[in-house]
């Protein structure tokens, strides 16, 4: 609590207890008979009762009476101040019940109500601003030898700095000494920390675990990952949801409305001769205690801000409450294939000896081979070799272009590549049952066997697509260059419902389009790529998902969502909170307008009083608020 | 040009949703949002107007929340 939050819990408790004290005066004493009349009698209780109400709402008459100044008719501290104000002048009504009680209490819970709000928003507030708690305050850049502390605003790309164990990465670099583990979770929501060393690239807002490196920074501190993603979280709260716009708008027309009803209950029907003006006049007033509409007005972006922060902690970034939205309503989603479910490096999956070779022979062969080559199935083959590649024994080595290698190891003819070349040089080969890319190997003219390599599938893949499905997503689609038996094999594998397989990226972004005008009105489409050349479909897409994008530039700035790390699973977790957040959006306004309803309601045939009245509101901003703190709760999606 | 301030003391949610309102409708005022969760006004204006342009919005504020101090 604030300083100011304090204070006003100490007024709010003493006018409470010097309320109940009065309360208890007023209904045990007989004061009737002390006063010798009943008129008697009353005016001391109302000089009574004038106490815990100044004490407890003196700020709000005197809000309501500068805004009066400056125009605000329609204010809340207004309203509260006729309500109260209204409901101690029946006094003047001799034939009609008193109501000081009645002004007292509204007045009181309604600053109840005021400081429950202002505690749990600065309360999510806070939260949520420490979970963003990842800017650096400075840099220990290392100058002629010396280290200095600078800000990291003023240190220059290039410069060297200096991580000591316990200090966050202050900008983004590449270690050029030391070696460390890095503790990640305010980035990734990953608990698992990282192990880096020399040559690696590191991000700013990493905490340094253990040992000290050197880093040289490859960005000014503004380009940084840290500076990047704050700016982020910071301008999310300015995309409002269109449920945000509509509730903005709902309050700016409810206020006048249930105040002008105000005024013709408690005008109309006493001149018609339904009744004494005091009865009417005080339903009038009931209505204006629930004239105000802040439950909702602060539910609602609490609940937004709430799952928007919730979904930061596990490093998803929405750019705003508009994108949650339309996350919620996400029926299919596209996943550009590599990068998204297959990691995008290929793996030797298997390998498939002729009878009389030994596996390793044919992978060493294979590998010697490729030995010179940049391809990615040739770096595939090296790392899946346990040996050394032993350079003396590669003779000669000759790419045929788009078929494969032809070299010369240990003094043996190796033929290395893709049915194509076998059949150039009319070596006998066989197929393979696996998909995948297929690598023949032919040794001194001989068949050797054939390796399997394909792009990796992540791990969590085939559950994600599971968890969208259970959601509620009733397509995914995939869009991939590959081969179409390829991209099937793939798609079968993970319970993907469509493949879209052999497209140039111009294609990615036409299969989107045709997806999109598919779509119905409320239906809208995700668009999950790795940020590598897509930023176009990103665009497009109702709402598009970069993942694992904290290198790129152009996918953070396109992308609507940017997941942290390149874990699919995170992709239902969005959609699935998105979902949450949406449920408790709407429970609060279905829930807030219903009692209000009910309340006007009751209170126009005479059965609600203010006591109800004032307990309904202040109860129902409570619940609600109280709600929309849960949006923040990820727990469920930590497994 | 764009730029955010801090709104001190903003405490009413409805406030923050009529300075909002009152803020867009000052002449030479592109977009103007106000965040009553953030506590923040971001405002895309007029450059050569820029100051008199946010003079005129902590009136505003002033006139819906009397406390409420747009930070400079």
């Amino acid at each position: 609590m604030t300083r100011k939050q304090k204070r006003w819990l100490v007024r709010i408790v003493v006018a409470l207890v010097l309320f109940a004290a009065v309360f208890a005066i007023t209904e045990i004493l007989p004061l009737d008979s002390w006063f010798g009349s009943r008129t008697a009698a009353i005016w001391f209780e109302f000089a009574l009762f004038l106490v815990p109400y100044l004490i407890a709402g003196y700020d709000v008459l005197l809000k309501a009476a500068r805004n009066i100044g400056n125009g605000q008719v329609f204010d809340e501290n207004f309203l509260m101040s006729v309500a109260t104000i209204g409901a101690f002048a029946m006094v003047a009504f001799p034939d009609a019940d008193p109501h000081m009680a009645e002004g007292a209490a509204v007045m009181l819970f309604y600053q109840v109500g005021e400081l429950f709000q202002s505690y749990a928003v600065g309360k999510s507030r806070k939260s949520i601003s420490e979970l963003m708690d990842i800017a650096p305050e400075y840099a220990n850049v290392e100058i002629d030898g010396a280290i200095e502390e600078v800000d990291p605003d003023e240190v220059e790309t290039g410069s060297v700095l200096v991580v000591k164990p316990g200090e966050r990465i202050p900008i983004d670099g590449t270690i050029i000494e030391g070696s460390s583990q890095l503790d990640t979770a305010a980035l990734t929501g990953e608990s698992m920390p990282r192990l880096v060393e020399k040559g690696d690239d590191v991000i700013s807002g990493c905490v340094n675990l253990n040992g000290v490196i050197r880093i040289i920074t490859t960005k000014p501190y503004g380009d940084s990952t840290v500076a990047r993603i704050l700016e982020l979280v910071e301008n999310a709260a300015e995309k409002k949801a269109r449920t945000e716009n509509f509730i903005t708008r709902f309050a700016h027309f409810y206020t006048p409305i249930v105040t002008a009803a105000a005024l013709l209950i408690a005008i109309i029907p006493p001149l018609l001769g339904m009744g004494a003006w005091s009865d009417w006049v005080m339903r009038g007033l009931t209505f204006l205690v629930v004239s105000c509409p802040c439950a909702l007005v602060i539910s609602v972006p609490l609940s937004f801000f709430g799952g928007i922060g919730g979904a930061s902690k596990l490093g998803i970034l929405v750019k705003g409450s508009n994108y949650l939205e339309t996350l919620s309503k996400v029926d299919t989603v596209v996943f550009d294939k590599t990068g998204t479910l297959t990691s995008g490096s290929f793996k030797v999956i298997a390998i498939h000896p002729e009878a009389d070779i030994d596996a390793d022979y044919l992978l060493s062969y294979a590998a010697h081979a490729e030995a010179y080559s940049n391809h990615p199935i040739a770096v595939s083959l090296r790392e899946a070799y346990a040996g050394e590649i032993e350079e003396k024994q590669i003779a000669e080595a000759k790419e045929e272009s788009g078929h494969g290698v032809r070299a010369l190891v240990n003094e043996k003819v190796v033929l290395v590549g893709n049915d194509k070349l076998m059949a150039l040089h009319n070596a006998s080969y066989h197929d393979c049952d696996l998909t995948g890319t297929i690598l023949h190997v032919c040794i001194d003219g001989a068949y050797a066997g054939h390796i399997v390599i394909a792009d990796v599938v992540k791990d969590d893949a085939e559950q994600t697509i599971r968890d969208l499905h259970l959601a509620g997503v009733a397509r995914c689609v995939m869009l991939t260059g590959d081969r179409q038996d390829v991209a099937e094999a793939v798609a079968e594998k993970l319970g993907i419902d469509e493949v879209h397989a052999q497209l140039l990226p111009e294609g990615k972004v036409r299969a989107v389009e045709t997806l999109l005008s598919s779509e119905t009105t409320d239906g809208k489409l995700a668009f999950v790529g790795d940020g590598i050349n897509d930023a176009p479909v990103l665009t497009r897409a109702d709402v598009g998902i970069a993942m694992g994008a904290m290198g790129s530039d152009a996918a953070i700035e396109a992308a609507d969502v940017v997941l942290m790390d390149d874990k699919p699973s995170n992709i239902s977790k969005a959609i699935r909170l998105a979902r949450t957040t949406m449920r408790i959006v709407w429970q609060n306004i279905v829930f807030a307008l219903a009692v209000k309803i009910i309340i006007l309601l009751l209170a126009a045939v005479g059965i609600a009083n203010m006591w109800l009245a004032v307990f309904g509101d202040v109860g129902v901003a409570v619940l609600a608020i109280l709600n929309a703190m849960r949006a923040m709760s990820v727990r469920k999606y930590r497994k | 040009m764009r730029k955010s301030f801090k709104l001190q003391d903003l405490d009413c949610a409805n406030c923050a949703a009529k300075m909002e309102e009152a803020i867009c409708k000052i002449d030479g005022v592109e977009k103007a949002t106000v965040s009553f969760m953030t506590q923040k006004l971001t405002l895309v204006a007029d450059e050569a107007r820029f100051n008199s342009i946010v003079d005129e919005a902590q009136r505003i504020c002033s006139k819906i929340e009397p406390d409420c101090i747009i930070v400079r």
